[in-house]
């Protein structure tokens, strides 16, 4: 199987037939979204209900919080092709790589969302939208949907712009999110928060590695799966948290967030304390009530409510609220858990 | 005049202010340049977009000049000042939605209270930190610095959005040659309803 891997569905039962059916079925415009969920190859093309053949299921172990919608994600890559994990921590994708993910209510699906590598320099991102029958999923329009379910009551649940997507995922670099080696690390944090156990069949670390769709291969994260090497459980859960829900933009990179706090998984992964203190008493642009003015700083330790971390992750109030989109419901599990977490800091 | 918080009368006679203000506009362009040099075409284009675009009418603070409110060029694009107290808002009522500050730089509405960033290159306070990358996605999106918390009205960002890329290039590099002035605007205030 070789590189061809994850398009090859990674799997011993894949065959030649198989996905020589997927590829056909994911065949797209470079340039063209399909109308209809069908058309981007995310379910087989005899048999819509089921996934098609090549496409796998993955579980990021932190994931990002969105209003307690239930999730469910699937990737496909081209036949032959690899992920360029030279930086063996921020993958570089094949051109036609497809992620998806479905956005379910009570059972009821309500949207499913696609990121596609259509060119070495894009990622195009756009959402289906299914009807009420659950039959069909059609091609949201790009100014999104604003307010289309009600979560709770009061809140409502969006479907992203298309320039949303982008505010998120980046247009042309970043892409996928919630899938790279830490996410997908067979060391999976039990404590993870909003974590879920992986079912059959569902990609992982290891499985990346041992079918060469990594390359060049970590083959050292067999042995030292990626884990976030805290002190105690609860730091490593919280900090796990913040990779999945902040570190889309809080990452210290080149196109971060210039002015706010970042943590670098590469940290995380060396010495996740030492990461976590670069956020104590960190000055903050933004003012935290109750703070004197000009003394705002992302952690107080043993002050949660005092900290710019912990008060904006509460807020869902539109200028405050962290992350700053994408829900509209508070957190409470990740509001207990930070919050306990920051009161048990000490200086 | 400058104590407290006014109406949208003020804004109404900062308006009227443009024609003297514009004038000021052109002596101000190219201010104590810093950073990487610039094609000077493309900096003057950046500081005609400033001047027709009423980017001083938010970002500068207002003073009472002799035929009323107008942009204190000494503090051109400085945005809100950090040190100017402003009292709750009365903004609600008898067909107000919406009152400005006294500097024309602080406003309250159904939004809550917005402030006038400062545009200045100052790395703490200002776009020192900024990339053009940065600040072409936040004309694009509408977001702060491309990817954050809503850009709030009064900015345009709607119709800034539908401006080329080569002229968002043009306005970030003349925002960039202008002399860094420290000055922290506060951080926007959600409306009371929906605080915490």
């Amino acid at each position: 199987m070789a590189t061809a891997a994850l398009a090859a569905g990674l799997v011993a039962v894949a065959v030649t037939q198989q996905v020589s059916r997927a590829a056909a079925s994911a065949a797209l415009d470079p340039e063209t979204l399909p109308q209809h969920l069908t058309g981007t190859g995310l379910n087989a093309a005899d048999d819509p209900s089921t996934v098609a053949p090549g496409v796998r299921q993955f579980l990021p172990q932190y994931p990002l919080w969105s209003d307690g919608l239930t999730k469910r994600r699937w990737v496909s890559m081209p036949e032959g092709a690899s992920i360029d994990a030279t930086s063996e921590l921020a993958w570089d994708f094949p051109v036609g790589t497809k992620f998806w993910k479905e956005f379910s209510l009570k059972g009821r699906r309500i949207e499913t969302r696609l990121s596609w590598k259509s060119s070495p320099s894009r990622w195009q991102m756009a959402s289906y939208v299914w009807n009420e029958d659950e039959t069909d999923a059609v091609l949201a329009p790009p100014d999104g949907i604003p307010g289309l379910v009600e979560i709770v009551p009061g809140r409502r649940h969006s479907i992203p712009s298309r320039s949303d997507c982008i505010a998120c995922h980046g247009a042309s670099k970043t892409g996928p999110l919630g899938f790279n080696a830490l996410q997908l690390s067979n060391d999976r944090d039990p404590n993870a928060i909003h974590g879920e156990p992986l079912g059959p069949g569902m990609l992982t670390l290891a499985e990346l590695i041992d079918h060469g769709v990594l390359a060049p291969a970590p083959t050292h994260f067999i042995a030292d799966p990626p884990r976030i090497h805290a002190s105690n459980p609860l730091t490593r859960s919280v900090l796990g948290y913040l990779v999945g829900n902040c570190t889309m933009c809080h990452n210290g990179g080149a196109d971060a967030t210039p002015l706010g706090p970042s943590l670098s998984i590469r940290d995380l992964l060396e010495d996740a304390d030492a990461a976590a203190r670069t956020l104590t008493d960190r000055p903050s642009a933004w003012q935290v009530p109750g703070s004197p003015e000009g003394h705002s700083v992302v952690v107080q330790p043993g002050r949660a409510d005092l900290s710019a971390l912990f008060v904006r992750l509460r807020s869902r109030a539109p200028s405050s609220q962290m992350p700053p989109l994408g829900t509209v419901v508070r957190d409470q599990q990740a509001v207990d858990a930070i919050g306990r977490w920051i009161s048990n800091l000490s200086r | 005049m400058l104590r407290g918080h006014l109406t949208t009368w003020v804004l109404a006679l900062g308006l009227a202010a443009v024609p003297v203000s514009l004038t000021w506009h052109g002596s101000q362009a190219l201010a104590a340049p810093a950073g990487t040099p610039a094609d000077p075409a493309h900096l003057d284009r950046g500081a005609y977009l400033v001047r027709i675009m009423g980017c001083n009418h938010c970002h500068t603070p207002y003073k009472m000049g002799p035929r009323g409110p107008e942009p204190d060029m000494t503090r051109a694009l400085t945005g809100h000042p950090g040190d100017f107290k402003l009292s709750p808002a009365n903004s609600a009522g008898d067909g107000w939605v919406w009152s400005a500050a006294a500097t024309n730089t602080a406003f309250s509405g159904p939004w809550g209270v917005s402030f006038a960033a400062n545009l200045t290159p100052d790395p703490d306070t200002g776009l020192g930190k900024w990339t053009e990358e940065m600040f072409i996605a936040t004309m694009k999106t509408g977001r702060h610095q491309g990817k954050g918390r809503q850009i709030l009205p009064p900015m345009p960002f709607e119709n800034l959005g539908n401006l080329s890329d080569q002229d968002i290039k043009a306005l970030f590099s003349y925002l960039q040659s202008l002399a860094p002035v420290r000055n922290r605007v506060p951080s926007p205030i959600d409306p009371a309803e929906v605080q915490r």
